[in-house]
């Protein structure tokens, strides 16, 4: 613990004794991804909120791309917060009309909310960290990125995704080199949430149909820019 | 690099780290700075010359570059002005997000061998995964003028770029399935040799791709003719209708730093990377690894080729916006989903058949 | 807590899904508008995900994480998958709603009759 920053924080202390930057990254991350987190529940603001969300969502990719889940980190940037947010910001701004931009809780159920999800928080917490089997780590110091990056991320996932699992197959019953069991490919799942996609296209396309039953509804663009705070 | 300073200057690991990081952002934001700067100038040059407008071609210094500095100084000294019914946190915060989303894509983007930021071999998926988080910039500037045009410009531009997302993925997987790989410094260096040896000419497929590729991507950066998000004669001036001064030219930065990007990625899936139409280096017998000076010099060469090829590209995006008329918004969506994507898709289909009946390639 | 003074591993990880967890949850609770609610779904979805990602990561856990392979990695894909093929559902029942009785406020979505 020789540099100053590391031993303020020693989650920070590499092995070798300087500014871990995998630490220091993480800690950047969570902190950003759990605060926004809270804030998104804290405000009323529904637009603000879905900002605060998606800048959330967005460390939490990071968060991903530290664990050396790459693939998993850029799918996380461009489905979640590219497509599935921008889609939800949307639904924000076509119905952000002045009584709906903030819709204020009660301050009881707010209260209430608070000490459930507390005590809920203090379990999972136990849990987290209290488990000895995952509590060990490896972290050796390096920067986590760079000793990742020598391997293809997204290959494996690719294969399993077609069904063939490079960390022991059990079609060719072919054992992992690691720990000599055989796992089966995602292969039906991979089919299954192909269809179910089509299927969740045309029902969003069904039940978002324009419909003009009463006038009063407007049509999101054009009415709700008169309402705009 | 990085294994150089620890061992000659004996550096430790965690402040070689720090300093190549802050030595990589510091050259990032100059190129997209100093390149908004040019681009500008080339700009106002080429809509010169296109639509014979007068004043460019007179003012400014030799070559008018003195008309972009007097441009910086105006928006530098610009009072800022905000809405009064705006909302105040999400309007200063909108410019930035744009920006960061552009400066976070050129993380992932090479320059020459070995000239990234950060090699990852997710690299083609994250570079568009981050560019399209520029929208959200936009999104929030429409929403937080609390202007009905900057609201009109900011829905036209998410629906557009959600669309045009779908075709241009399409359009990247080709390349990174013939390569094999999403790093994007393997595709490069998979395109060495002639420049026959470019995706681009790699058989019947790849060339209409790299055309769709081009439209996507046109629209993708939201500039004309499917700048429909500022369309400046319908609505005024679209989702920055309300912006001036330095937050505005965050905006433009963004603007020009997310063209170069995807002329960038157009150079390295399609158009070989660093590798030169004709192979200098290896016909004079040099390559990154032969010394010093000579592979420092083979990695200039090759910067050098990629820069005029992403430039290259920026000035055919300015050339057609000075000479296409705008789309219509029902016309651009037409475009994306009757035209872009079942070509794309199609185009898809042939190049994997392409693969299966030429392995080698022909 | 001895938290602090690891380097970073599962725990660390898990705890950031927790917060993410229970933040989504009381968002789903508090919220009276229906996006707000979704809004709350995609923090639990996200919390979850950090939790696989974390136990399938080979850098976190070493080769200890040769026991969950790709699991991790995969069902988190699926759980982004999913969550995107929800939210385009959700938002379309939302405006619907929205269209039908013009609020979003889901205390007023008490009408069985249609």
């Amino acid at each position: 613990m020789s540099s100053s920053v590391a031993s303020l924080l020693p989650v920070l202390a590499a092995a070798e004794g300087g500014l871990n930057w995998q630490g220091f990254l993480f800690l950047l991350f969570a902190v950003l991804a759990c605060s926004l987190a809270v804030a998104v529940v804290v405000a009323d603001n529904v637009v603000r909120m879905s900002f605060y969300l998606v800048l959330s969502l967005g460390s939490t990719a990071g968060l991903f791309f530290l664990a050396g889940a790459e693939f998993v980190g850029a799918m996380q940037l461009m489905i979640y917060v590219g497509g599935t947010l921008v889609l939800l910001v949307f639904g924000v701004m076509l119905t952000a009309q002045e009584p709906f931009v903030a819709i204020k809780t009660p301050v009881r159920d707010k209260l209430l909310a608070g000490l459930v999800g507390g005590a809920l928080l203090a379990v999972l917490l136990q849990a987290a960290v209290s488990g000895p089997a995952w509590s060990g780590s490896t972290a050796e110091g390096g920067n986590a990125v760079a000793s990742s990056s020598g391997q293809p991320s997204a290959t494996p996932l690719g294969m399993a995704l077609l069904g063939v699992r490079v960390d022991g197959d059990v079609a060719s019953g072919e054992q992992s080199p690691a720990d000599g069991q055989v796992r089966s490919g995602y292969l039906l799942p991979f089919e299954i949430v192909s269809v179910h996609l089509l299927v969740v296209l045309v029902g969003a396309a069904y039940l978002a149909r324009s419909k003009r039953r009463k006038s009063s509804g407007g049509q999101g663009g054009g009415a709700s820019t008169g309402g705009m705070r | 690099m990085a294994e150089y300073l620890i061992q000659t200057m004996g550096l430790p690991g965690w402040l070689t780290w720090s300093l190549l990081a802050v030595l990589s952002a510091v050259l990032i934001l100059n190129l997209m700075a100093g390149g908004a700067l040019v681009f500008i100038w080339a700009e106002r040059k080429v809509s010169a010359r296109i639509q014979d407008r007068l004043g460019p071609t007179r003012t400014g210094g030799r070559f008018g570059w003195l008309q972009s500095l007097a441009d910086g100084i105006k928006l530098l000294a610009k009072e800022d002005l905000m809405p009064e019914r705006a909302d105040k946190m999400l309007f200063r915060v909108a410019p930035y997000v744009s920006f960061c989303a552009s400066f976070a894509a050129f993380i992932g983007l090479p320059f020459a061998f070995d000239m990234v930021a950060l090699r990852l071999n997710v690299g083609v998926f994250y570079v568009v995964a981050v560019l399209g988080l520029e929208v959200f910039g936009v999104i929030l500037a429409g929403y937080a003028s609390a202007s009905k045009w900057s609201l009109f410009g900011a829905m036209r531009e998410a629906a557009q770029v959600v669309s045009y997302e779908v075709p241009l993925g399409m359009c990247i997987v080709v390349p990174v399935m013939l390569a094999g790989t999403m790093d994007l410094v393997t595709i490069a260096e998979k395109q060495s040799g002639w420049f026959t040896n470019w995706y681009l000419f790699h058989d019947p497929f790849t060339f209409v791709v790299f055309w769709v590729y081009t439209t996507c991507a046109v629209a993708s950066v939201n500039r004309a003719p499917f700048d429909l998000a500022e369309a400046e004669s319908e609505l005024v001036a679209g989702f920055h209708t309300e912006y001036s001064g330095l937050r505005w030219s965050f905006f433009y930065m963004a603007e020009y730093s997310s063209m170069f990007l995807v002329s960038g990625l157009a150079a390295i899936l399609f158009l070989g990377g660093w590798n030169g139409p004709v192979p200098i280096a290896s016909l004079l017998g040099l390559s990154e690894g032969s010394g010093e000076s000579t592979g420092a010099f083979v990695r200039l060469l090759g910067l050098a080729n990629f820069l005029g090829k992403a430039t290259l590209g920026v000035l055919f995006m300015m050339w057609i916006r000075w000479t296409l008329p705008r789309l219509r918004i029902d016309q651009v969506m037409t475009t994306c989903l009757k035209y872009c994507t079942p070509i794309a898709a199609v185009m898809f289909a042939g190049a994997m058949t392409w693969l299966w009946v030429f392995p080698g390639g022909c | 807590m001895n938290l602090l003074f690891d380097p970073v591993g599962v725990s660390h990880y898990l705890v950031v899904g927790a917060i993410l967890f229970t933040t989504g949850l009381v968002c789903m609770v508090v919220k009276r508008n229906a996006l707000g609610v979704l809004m709350g779904i995609e923090l639990v979805l996200n919390g979850a995900n950090v939790n696989f990602v974390a136990f399938g990561s080979p850098v976190l856990r070493g080769e200890q994480a040769s026991i969950l392979g790709l699991d991790g990695q995969l069902i988190a894909l699926f759980v982004i998958l999913l969550a995107a093929a929800e939210a385009a559902v959700a938002l379309a029942i939302t405006l619907n709603f929205y269209n039908n009785y013009s609020t979003v406020d889901v205390d007023r979505a008490d009408d069985l009759k249609g």
